[in-house]
C-alpha cells in the first residue's frame, strides 16, 4: 500500500507498471475459477431455502433474508461468537507472549543462546501432527482414568477424577492449550523470519550505547517487526474466528458441555451435514462481515499509529 | 566483547539461565507428543486398551508388518501425498511471491483495490467454499484428479499477505531500480533477484503450505475416490473405520507415525533456511 | 491457525455402528415364507435388466449352484461391478467365501468374478464422507457410464432408511432383483425390518444378525450375586427394576453395574414403541425417557459413569481393576474388542459370561443393497443371495470370521452343539442366548432420522447426567441439534 511513495518521483517507472498486471494474472485467474465462483454461489444461495433431506433436495426456493433473520434472531449465534472469541484469547495470549519472548531471545546477540538451531526446530514440531492424532493423544492423557488425573490424585490435589472435557472452563482451556501448542511454533517462526531481515548491527550498536534488552526489544525490534507482527495478529484473528478442527475433534463435534465450546465454524459445519447451502451461506456471509470489520480495525490501528 | 560483559554481565547470566530453563521446558512440551506417539505405535491394540504408559511395548515390528501387508495402499498414499504437498508448496510460494511483488513493486490503477480485495478474501472460511468447490470440480470433470488439490494453491491469500509484509521490511525498491538500470527484464529481476532475497519467507511459507496440504483430509476425501490416488490422511481415516475384526489402534498409531516422518524430513531440510539466516544483511545498508 | 480440517475421532468412526431405535410399522412384505419350501428357485437367464427386473412371474429355472452359472448368465451384462463400501469387511467376506471370486494380486481393491471385474470403492465414514459420496453418485447412477455405475452399496442400520426410503429409489427392491420371499425366509425378521421401505418393499439384505446381550464379569457375579451361571445371573438383570436394584448391591461391594450409561442406551432405544419421527414431528419415546430417568439415578448414585463408548475410560472394565460388572454387547464385542489376547484381562482369563439381560437388542451389522441403475442385476442378485442365504457360506463365515450370522436354522444348530464353548466366556456356548435374542429384536419402529436423533440425544443428555444443565435445557439442546441436522423437523 505504500509502494507509491517510494518511487513516486520517477516517471519512467510507469512503463514498467503493466508488469504489475502480468504478475497478478496467475492469482486472479486461479482465484476466480477455484474460489470466487464457489464463493459467489455461496452468497447467492444464502437467499434460498436449499438443503438435502435424506437424498431429497429441498429447494432452492427464494426466501429473501429469511435465513439471515433466523440466524440473527437466535441467541445461539452470539453465544458461539463469544465461545470462539474466548477460546481464541485463551490460546492466543500465551502464544504471542511465548513467541515474542523466544524470538527476542533467539535474536538477542548478547544472550548467545547455544543450541538455537535445535530449539528453533523443535518448537514447530507439534504442528506436524495431524489435529486428529493430536486429539487422540489428548483424550488418552486427560481421560478420567488417564495419567494426568491419576497423577493429580496421587499428589493429593484431587480426591476423585476431574472431568476435563465436561467442564466449560477446563474444556475451553484444553482447546486453547492445544491451539497454543500447535501454533506457537508457527508464530515464532514467522516472527523470527521477520527478524532475519533486521540488521544485527543495529542490536550491537544499541548495546554498545548501553541499551537494556527491554529497550532494544521495544525500540528496535518491535518497530521493525511491525509488518510481520500485523500479519501474525490478523491471520491469528482470522484463524481464531475460523477455529474448527481442535474443538470439533476434542468435543466430538458437540461443543460439549452445553455447547460452550461450540465455535462459529463448528456451527457452520452442522449446517453442512445436510448440505444446507441456504443457512451455511448466510452464516458465512455474516462471518465474513464480522471478520472483515475486525481485521480492518486491527490493520488500521496497527499501521496508522505512526510512520517509520 | 569485554566491553559488553562489563556493562550487563550479571543480568545477562540471569537472563540466560531463565531462557535455558524456559527453552528446555518448552522442548519437553513439544517433544512429549512424539514420544507418546512413538510409544503407542509400539503397542498392540489390546495393550492400548489398558491405557497410557511411558514404557514402549514390544509390538512395533508386528504393527509395521500389519500395516505393510494390509490392503491399504500405504506406499502409493505416501507418494500421492508427496506429489500434492510438494506441488502445492512450490506453486503457492512462487506465485504468492509473484503476486506480492506485483502489489509491492508496481503502481497501477487497481493496485490498492486489489490488495484490499485479497485481504478480504483471506477471511472466507474454507468450509463454506468447499461444497460449491466440489460441485464445480464435478462440472469441470476434475474429480478424482490431483488438479483441484494442487492448482488452487496458486491463489493463497494468506501466503500472499505474508510475502507482502515481508517485502515491506526487506525488499528495497532501490535494488530493483538498480537492476533495471543494468538492463534486467522485469521477469528476470523477479526470478534472479527478488526470489533469492525472499528465501527465508519462502521457506517459512513452503513449510506451512506443505504441512497444511500434507495433513489435509477434508478436500482430498471429497475429491479422490480411486484407492491408488488417495493421500495418507484418507488412508488413516480408512484404517480407523476398519471393521472390528481388523480394527487395530496399534496399526493406526504406526501409520500416523509413518505419515509424520516425511514431514519431519522436509521440515528439517527447509528449517535450515529459516535458521541459517540466509538474507541477513544482504541488502541493508 | 490455518485450516487443517481433519477426520473425526475414533469414537465417531465407531459410533457409526451405533444403533437405531424406533421406526415405522413395516407392513409384512417379506412375509416369512414357509421354511419347508424347497430349494429356492434361482432365476437363470438374465435378459436385459429392465425386463428381468419387472418380470412379475418368474419363470423359475431349477437352481443349480447359482454361482457357477453366474459368469455365463451375466455375459450380456456389465463388465465392471462397482461396490461402494466404507471398510474392508465385506470385501474380505466375498474374497474368502464367494465361490469364484479371484482377488487381483496387484490391486487389493479389485478382483474378478468370471469375466466381470469387481471394483471396491472404499470411502471412510469419518466426517460423513461415505454418505456424502453415496449422495453424490446414487441419484445419478442410471445415467452414469456403464463401467462407472454403482452396482452394490453397503449401508448400516442407523441410516439405512435414508437410502431405503429414497424417492426416487436408489436401492433395488427384492421384487426388482427377482428375489422371492421364500429365498430369504431363513433370516431374522428384524434384519429385514431395518431395510424395508415405507411401502413395505424390502431393499437390502444382511448376512449378520448381531443380536447382543449382557456380558457380565463372572468373578463379580460370584462375589456379589452368589452365582455365575448365565440362567441365574439373568434373574438379577431380568428387567430394568431388578437391574437397578442389582446396581445398588454392586455399588455396595465397590463395583459399577455398567461402564457407562451409553452402554445401555441401545438396549432401551431398540425397544421403543414409537419411532423418533412421526411425519415431521420429533417424539421422545417413553422407553428413551426411561433411559434418561434410570441413567440419571445410576450416575447420581455413582453406580456407573458417563464415558463415551470406545474411550479409554470405557475400556477399563476389560480388566479386573476397572471394577465393571457388565457390558452390553454382541458376539463381535466379546471376540474382538475385549482384549482377549492381553494377559490380565477378564477375557483372557475366560471370566466373562453372557445372558440375555433386561431387554433384547442388537448392535451392528452391514446391509447389502443393489443399486438402482446397475448393469449387473444377475450378479448382484447372486452375490446378495449367496452371501446372506447360502448356509454353506454362512457356516464358513461363522467358522472363519466369528460373525453371528443371519440364519435362525444355522444358529439353532450351533446352539445345539454341546461341544462348542467360547474360551472367553469360560466355556459357555453363547449361541442359545444370541439366537433367542435375535428372535426377539423388533426393529419395526425405526425412522429415517435415527442416526441424527440418537447421536444428538445421547450427547445432550450427557450434560444433564453430569449435572451441567437441567433436563429441560438438555432437551432444548437436543432440539437445537436436531433442527440443525434436519431443518424440516419440528417438535
Amino acid at each position: 500500500m505504500d509502494g507509491g511513495k517510494k518511487k513516486g518521483g520517477n516517471s519512467n517507472v510507469v512503463k514498467y507498471n503493466k508488469w504489475g498486471y502480468i504478475f497478478l494474472l496467475p492469482f486472479i485467474i486461479v482465484y476466480a475459477v477455484f474460489q470466487l465462483i464457489p464463493f459467489v454461489s455461496t452468497i447467492y444461495y444464502s437467499f434460498f431455502e436449499n438443503y438435502r433431506s435424506g437424498l431429497k433436495q429441498i429447494g432452492p426456493n427464494f426466501i429473501g433474508f429469511a435465513n439471515y433473520a433466523e440466524l440473527l434472531s437466535n441467541a445461539d449465534i452470539w453465544k458461539y461468537t463469544e465461545n470462539t472469541f474466548v477460546m481464541w484469547v485463551i490460546g492466543f495470549l500465551p502464544q504471542i507472549i511465548v513467541s515474542l519472548l523466544l524470538a527476542a531471545w533467539f535474536s538477542d546477540p548478547s544472550l548467545r543462546i547455544k543450541g538455537q538451531r535445535f530449539f528453533k526446530t523443535v518448537i514447530y514440531l507439534p504442528n506436524l501432527i495431524m489435529a486428529a492424532a493430536f486429539a487422540m493423544l489428548f483424550f488418552t492423557l486427560f481421560a478420567d482414568s488417564g495419567p494426568i488425573n491419576s497423577m493429580l490424585m496421587q499428589l493429593g490435589i484431587l480426591s476423585e477424577p476431574y472431568k476435563f472435557m465436561s467442564n466449560t472452563g477446563s474444556a475451553r482451556i484444553l482447546v486453547g492449550f492445544m491451539n497454543f501448542l500447535m501454533w506457537f511454533g508457527n508464530t515464532t517462526i514467522l516472527l523470527l523470519a521477520g527478524m532475519m531481515g533486521i540488521d544485527t548491527s543495529l542490536f550491537e550498536a544499541a548495546e554498545v550505547d548501553g541499551a537494556t534488552a527491554g529497550e532494544i526489544f521495544w525500540k528496535i525490534t518491535m518497530p521493525l517487526l511491525r509488518p510481520i507482527f500485523v500479519y501474525v495478529l490478523i491471520t491469528s484473528l482470522i484463524g481464531g474466528l475460523q477455529m474448527f478442527d481442535v474443538p470439533q475433534i476434542l468435543t466430538n463435534g458437540e461443543g460439549a458441555p452445553d455447547r460452550t465450546t461450540m465455535t462459529l465454524i463448528m456451527y457452520l459445519n452442522k449446517h453442512l451435514f445436510n448440505k444446507n447451502y441456504g443457512m451455511s451461506g448466510a452464516l458465512s456471509v455474516i462471518l465474513l462481515i464480522v471478520t472483515g470489520v475486525l481485521s480492518f480495525a486491527v490493520y488500521k490501528f496497527t499501521t496508522n499509529q505512526e510512520s517509520y | 566483547m569485554d566491553n559488553r560483559r562489563v556493562k550487563t554481565g550479571a543480568s545477562v547470566t540471569t537472563r540466560r539461565v531463565i531462557a535455558y530453563i524456559v527453552l528446555v521446558l518448552i522442548t519437553i512440551l513439544c517433544l512429549f507428543w512424539f514420544y507418546v506417539l512413538f510409544i503407542n505405535a509400539t503397542r498392540s491394540h489390546s495393550d492400548l486398551t489398558k491405557g497410557f504408559t511411558l514404557i514402549p511395548g514390544g509390538n512395533a515390528l508386528a504393527n509395521w508388518n500389519n500395516l505393510m501387508h494390509s490392503t491399504q495402499p500405504v506406499l502409493s498414499g505416501m507418494k500421492n501425498s508427496l506429489i500434492i504437498a510438494v506441488c502445492a508448496a512450490v506453486l503457492s510460494t512462487y506465485f504468492s511471491t509473484m503476486t506480492a511483488y506485483a502489489i509491492h513493486a508496481y503502481d497501477f490503477k487497481i493496485k490498492n483495490a486489489m490488495f484490499t480485495f485479497i485481504l478480504a478474501v483471506m477471511m472466507i472460511p474454507t468450509q463454506v467454499v468447499a461444497l460449491g468447490f466440489i460441485n464445480l470440480m464435478g462440472k469441470m470433470h476434475l474429480m478424482d484428479t490431483f488438479t483441484p488439490l494442487i492448482i488452487p494453491a496458486i491463489a493463497a491469500p494468506a501466503t500472499f499477505f505474508y510475502m507482502k509484509q515481508y517485502m515491506e521490511s526487506t525488499l528495497p525498491m532501490a535494488l530493483l531500480e538498480a537492476a533495471r538500470i543494468d538492463g534486467s527484464g522485469e521477469f528476470r529481476t523477479f526470478n534472479s533477484i527478488v526470489l533469492p532475497l525472499m528465501k527465508p519467507a519462502i521457506a517459512v511459507q513452503a513449510i506451512f503450505t506443505f504441512v497444511a496440504s500434507w495433513n489435509n483430509y477434508f478436500t482430498p476425501a471429497l475429491v479422490l475416490t480411486t484407492d491408488k490416488k488417495k493421500t495418507l490422511p484418507i488412508l488413516i481415516a480408512q484404517l480407523r473405520s476398519a471393521d472390528f475384526l481388523k480394527f487395530d489402534m496399534g496399526q493406526v498409531y504406526m501409520m500416523i507415525a509413518f505419515s509424520i516422518f516425511p514431514v519431519i524430513i522436509v521440515y528439517l531440510i527447509l528449517s535450515k533456511y529459516i535458521v541459517g539466516g540466509v538474507a541477513v544483511g544482504a541488502v541493508k545498508g | 491457525m490455518k485450516k487443517k480440517i481433519v477426520s473425526i475421532m475414533l469414537t465417531a468412526a465407531m459410533t457409526a455402528t451405533l444403533l437405531a431405535g424406533c421406526g415405522s410399522t413395516a407392513a409384512d412384505t417379506a412375509a416369512p415364507a414357509a421354511a419347508e419350501e424347497e430349494a429356492a428357485p434361482a432365476e437363470e437367464e438374465a435378459p436385459a435388466e429392465e425386463e428381468a427386473a419387472h418380470a412379475a412371474e418368474e419363470e423359475a429355472a431349477p437352481a443349480e449352484e447359482a454361482a457357477d452359472d453366474t459368469a455365463a448368465a451375466a455375459s450380456d451384462e456389465g463388465k465392471v461391478l462397482n461396490i461402494q463400501c466404507w471398510n474392508e469387511e465385506f470385501k474380505s467376506r466375498v474374497t474368502d467365501h464367494y465361490p469364484g471370486y479371484e482377488a487381483d494380486a496387484s490391486d487389493p481393491n479389485s478382483g474378478k468374478i468370471g469375466d466381470v471385474t469387481v471394483k471396491w470403492i472404499i470411502t471412510p465414514t469419518d466426517d460423513n464422507a461415505y454418505q456424502n459420496h453415496l449422495d453424490e453418485v446414487l441419484p445419478t447412477n442410471e445415467s452414469a457410464a456403464d463401467d462407472d455405475k454403482v452396482d452394490i452399496f453397503l449401508i448400516e442400520a442407523d441410516y439405512a432408511l435414508k437410502y431405503v426410503n429414497a424417492d426416487p429409489a436408489v436401492a433395488m427392491s427384492m421384487d426388482d432383483l427377482g428375489i422371492a420371499a421364500s429365498d430369504i425366509a431363513d433370516q431374522y425378521q428384524y434384519t429385514q425390518d431395518i431395510v424395508t421401505d415405507s411401502n413395505g418393499s424390502l431393499r437390502g439384505l444382511s448376512w449378520q444378525a448381531c443380536s447382543a446381550g449382557l456380558i457380565y464379569n463372572r468373578d463379580i457375579a460370584a462375589e456379589v450375586l452368589g452365582t455365575e451361571e448365565p440362567a441365574e445371573v439373568q434373574e438379577f438383570v431380568k428387567d430394568w427394576a431388578t437391574f437397578n436394584k442389582t446396581a445398588e448391591d454392586l455399588k455396595a461391594a465397590g463395583y459399577f453395574v455398567e461402564s457407562t450409561v451409553n452402554d445401555s442406551y441401545r438396549v432401551y432405544s431398540n425397544n421403543v414403541s414409537k419411532p423418533w419421527v412421526d411425519g415431521t414431528t420429533v417424539q421422545i419415546d417413553a422407553n428413551i425417557e426411561k433411559w434418561v430417568e434410570d441413567s440419571k439415578a445410576l450416575v447420581d448414585a455413582k453406580e456407573t459413569n458417563t464415558y463415551d463408548l470406545w474411550s479409554d475410560d470405557w475400556n477399563k472394565g476389560f480388566y479386573p481393576e476397572g471394577k465393571v460388572f457388565a457390558y452390553f454387547g454382541p458376539a463381535w464385542l466379546i471376540n474382538f474388542c475385549m482384549a482377549a489376547d492381553t494377559e490380565g484381562s477378564v477375557a483372557n482369563a475366560g471370566r466373562w459370561g453372557l445372558c440375555v439381560g433386561p431387554q433384547s437388542f442388537y448392535w451392528g451389522g452391514t446391509w447389502i443393497c443393489g443399486a438402482v441403475g446397475t448393469d449387473n442385476p444377475t450378479l448382484v442378485k447372486d452375490i446378495m443371495l449367496t452371501m446372506t442365504t447360502d448356509k454353506a457360506v454362512l457356516k464358513e463365515i461363522v467358522e472363519k470370521d466369528s460373525d453371528c450370522v443371519n440364519s435362525p436354522s444355522l444358529l439353532g444348530e450351533l446352539a445345539a452343539d454341546t461341544s462348542f464353548g467360547s474360551a472367553i466366556l469360560g466355556g459357555q456356548n453363547p449361541y442359545q442366548q444370541l439366537a433367542d435374542g435375535a428372535e426377539k429384536v423388533d426393529m419395526s419402529n425405526i425412522s429415517d432420522y435415527d442416526q441424527g436423533c440418537n447421536e444428538s440425544f445421547q450427547a445432550a443428555m450427557k450434560d444433564y447426567f453430569e449435572g451441567k444443565v437441567d433436563y429441560d435445557k438438555a432437551i432444548s439442546n437436543f432440539q437445537t441439534a436436531v433442527k440443525e441436522k434436519y431443518p424440516e423437523l419440528s417438535f
